[in-house]
């Protein structure tokens, strides 16, 4: 087997995981630059405060359902801070956090789970796309995306995140197969938190790490602490830099964790232990980011309660906004069935109308 | 206007649709430099270039999912599905994605593709190459399903699938694949959408669509030797369904015969003769008839004959519709 001649880690083969942050906060290799830490760790510190803004809506029986990132920040945010707004992001239901980050309104973001019909935000202005339900489905589109952006010869790279479980599917498989085949500038980013619901990756896979996966299609992989920002960006920078200088797709695997269930309607005790969560709460990605920043003497008081009150003005702002009941229009959910209506659904339409007006007609 | 081969109208409605518009794209599995097994897309490898026709590996999801990321991205991909049955793998694409963007996006995308599949039998086929596959596409809301019978439709409607902004699963009758008939490109010819009347008669009315208009034609003739005046609807469009077209023939014949190469049970058949009881039941002189398939799994070559729509089956049906005589 050859193995093309790649920059920091970018082997057909993986190495062990890349970490420039110890979890103790002990620089451990080349960090990006103070500013990037600093942007970094702004996006960890809002997007943390969102995640818990959105757990709580939920209890108050503001949002349907939640799949929280706690714990995951790090694979969050520090790859869309590694993008270009031109590039694509193509994501899943756990990617909240990165649609935040990525400058998405947060009521947009938690539209669909509130309860609406539709992905809340405009796909084409943010550049990305509707957050993917049907495991692995999203991988192709990106795929899709990056070639055709390539045959116009535009400068964009798609960034496809993908769960750990997720890898098992077909579709995750076809995806890394095509853009292989056709170069396609796509990263892959597996985050990898060891469970897919309640079933531990020893299950779905006997592969050496997911991240060997990619020597099967001729796809670099790449393994990275997951819980440590800086190689997080590190990492997906670079897998984005050989994408965009036209190398082709890499596939990198982020070590980590989910510290709360699957969603809030899981209960992870059923299948996790205290002392698994114990030992990840030691290698969170805020606090290790932080105490590397405090010590270096980059993060001073001022800049931390900037960070704080920027995080404290989303969460408030978000809260209000999500108190007021959504107007959702039923008669909406026949407007973009196709982009122009059908006589059948034209008449469903009039009698759903009818039938309101009567009920309004009962009401009054 | 020139005769040509239902396959040869397909083959130069995606020319001039690449020759009109730089983001036709056509891609699947051995439609490059081979043209394709049934060489719909022969030669446009040759013609456009490997980047605006071309092979892709071996996988059907992979194929509709690129696609979906090329519609994102303003291309008009035009995909090809090998075989009906080979379509399956796609399938959950086509379902949750393709039949989905544009509402889930609330209209802010739009997926202007065409996913072109060789169906029905009636050439001999082995398993899995023969299955007629257009319900699970017409149940699907957000999908555009149709369906050429004739060459010229085959031309028009392949051009306007691929104008359209919607997803469109274009269903190519195989067996009529080498079924010469005139084609007038320049003509704009009836919406993609709609019906068409293709045998003015009085006395009862068939309906069919794709591989079934020919064989409905010649029952047609058929049967005016026993008497019978029938009128032929060619419903092109699966979904969304003219039922305007078929209700005018229905309320003027009274009587209505639809005829598809599917199973019968659950087919697509037994929505339109909801809707036809639905919408002119004071009109009807007699039950609404299905000539399907058998409810079995496609037959083997031998075995077909058996289980496919014949002239004979369209008469006999025909001949059931004289519901006063038979019942009294
Ligand atoms: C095709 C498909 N099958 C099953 C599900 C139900 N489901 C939703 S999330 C999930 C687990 C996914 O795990 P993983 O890919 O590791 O991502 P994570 O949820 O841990 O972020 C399952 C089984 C689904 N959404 N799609």
């Amino acid at each position: 087997m050859t193995t093309r001649p790649a920059p920091l880690g970018l082997d057909l083969l993986p190495g062990d995981p890349v970490q420039l942050l110890s979890p103790a906060g002990e620089a451990v290799g080349e960090l990006p630059a103070p500013e990037v830490l600093l942007d970094l760790h702004r996006r960890l510190v809002v997007g943390r405060r969102f995640d818990r803004q959105a757990q709580a809506l939920v209890k108050q029986g503001r949002l349907a359902v939640y799949p929280s990132s706690s714990g995951q920040e790090a694979c969050q945010v520090a790859p869309v801070a590694a993008l270009q707004p031109t590039d694509w992001v193509f994501p899943t239901y756990r990617e909240s956090v990165a649609l935040v980050s990525r400058g998405i309104d947060p009521v947009e973001v938690l539209t669909l789970l509130r309860g609406d019909w539709h992905c809340g935000y405009n796909p084409r202005e943010w550049r990305t796309a509707p957050q993917c339900t049907p495991l692995g489905t999203q991988a192709p589109h990106a795929v899709g995306l990056a070639h055709a952006a390539r045959l116009k010869g535009d400068d964009v790279v798609a960034l496809c995140f993908l769960g750990d479980g997720s890898t098992s599917e077909g579709d995750v498989h076809e995806a890394l197969n095509f853009a292989a085949v056709y170069q396609a500038p796509v990263v892959f980013l597996v985050q990898n938190n060891g469970w897919a619901i309640s079933v531990p990756l020893s299950k779905q896979t006997k592969a050496p790490s997911i991240a060997h996966k990619g020597i099967g299609y001729g796809v670099p992989g790449v393994r990275v602490d997951g819980n440590d920002a800086a190689a997080v960006w590190s990492v997906t920078q670079t897998a984005i830099g050989w994408a965009r200088a036209g190398n082709g797709p890499t596939l990198i695997e982020a070590h980590t964790y989910r510290m709360d269930a699957h969603t809030n309607a899981d209960d992870a005790t059923r299948y996790r232990t205290e002392e698994e969560l114990t030992g990840w709460r030691d290698k969170d990605p805020v606090e290790r980011l932080e105490r590397y920043l405090r010590t270096a003497g980059l993060l001073t008081d001022e800049i931390s309660s900037g960070v704080a009150e920027e995080a404290e003005a989303l969460a408030t702002d978000l809260r209000t906004r999500m108190n007021e009941d959504p107007k959702v229009d039923p008669l909406e959910l026949f407007e973009h069935v196709y982009t122009r209506p059908t006589a059948s659904l034209r008449a469903q339409r009039e009698a759903l109308s009818a039938e309101l007006a009567a009920h309004e007609e009962d009401a009054r | 206007m020139a005769t040509m081969t239902m396959a040869q109208a397909l083959n130069t409605a995606l020319r001039d649709a690449m020759t009109e518009d730089p983001t036709v794209l056509v891609f699947g599995e051995d439609v490059g430099p081979l043209g394709g097994v049934f060489r719909i897309t022969d030669g446009l490898t040759r013609d456009f270039g490997e980047e605006r026709c071309f092979d892709t590996p071996l996988a059907e999801a992979g194929i509709v999912g690129t696609a979906v990321g090329m519609a994102m991205y303003g291309y008009k991909p035009v995909v090809e599905m090998q075989f009906d049955a080979f379509a399956y793998p796609a399938f959950e694409q086509i379902t949750s994605h393709v039949a989905k963007l544009h509402n889930r996006t609330r209209g802010a995308l739009s997926l202007p593709m065409v996913i072109r599949v060789p169906y029905g039998g009636g050439i001999g086929g082995v398993e899995h190459h023969c299955d007629s596959s257009e319900a699970y596409y017409a149940h699907t809301p957000g999908l555009r399903v149709v369906t050429p019978g004739t060459p010229e439709d085959g031309y028009r409607m392949l051009r306007d699938a691929i104008a359209d902004p919607d997803p469109v699963v274009f269903l190519e009758p195989k067996r009529r694949y080498w079924s010469k008939g005139e084609v007038d490109t320049a003509a704009p010819g009836p919406a993609l959408d709609s019906a068409v009347v293709r045998r003015q008669g009085s006395s009862a009315t068939l309906i069919a669509y794709g591989p079934m208009v020919a064989l409905a034609m010649e029952a047609a003739a058929a049967a005016e030797d026993e008497g019978w005046d029938l009128e032929v609807i060619d419903l092109r469009s699966l979904a969304p369904f003219d039922e305007q077209t078929v209700a005018d023939s229905v309320r003027k014949t009274g009587r209505a015969v639809v005829v598809h190469e599917a199973s019968t049970f659950g087919g697509y058949g037994a929505e339109v003769v909801a809707r036809i009881t639905e919408q002119c039941f004071h009109h009807l002189e007699a039950p609404v008839l299905r000539v399907g398939g058998l409810d079995i799994p496609y037959p083997p070559p031998k075995l077909e004959e058996h289980h496919l729509p014949s002239v004979d089956r369209i008469l006999d049906a025909v001949d059931r519709l004289q519901w006063e005589a038979t019942s009294g």
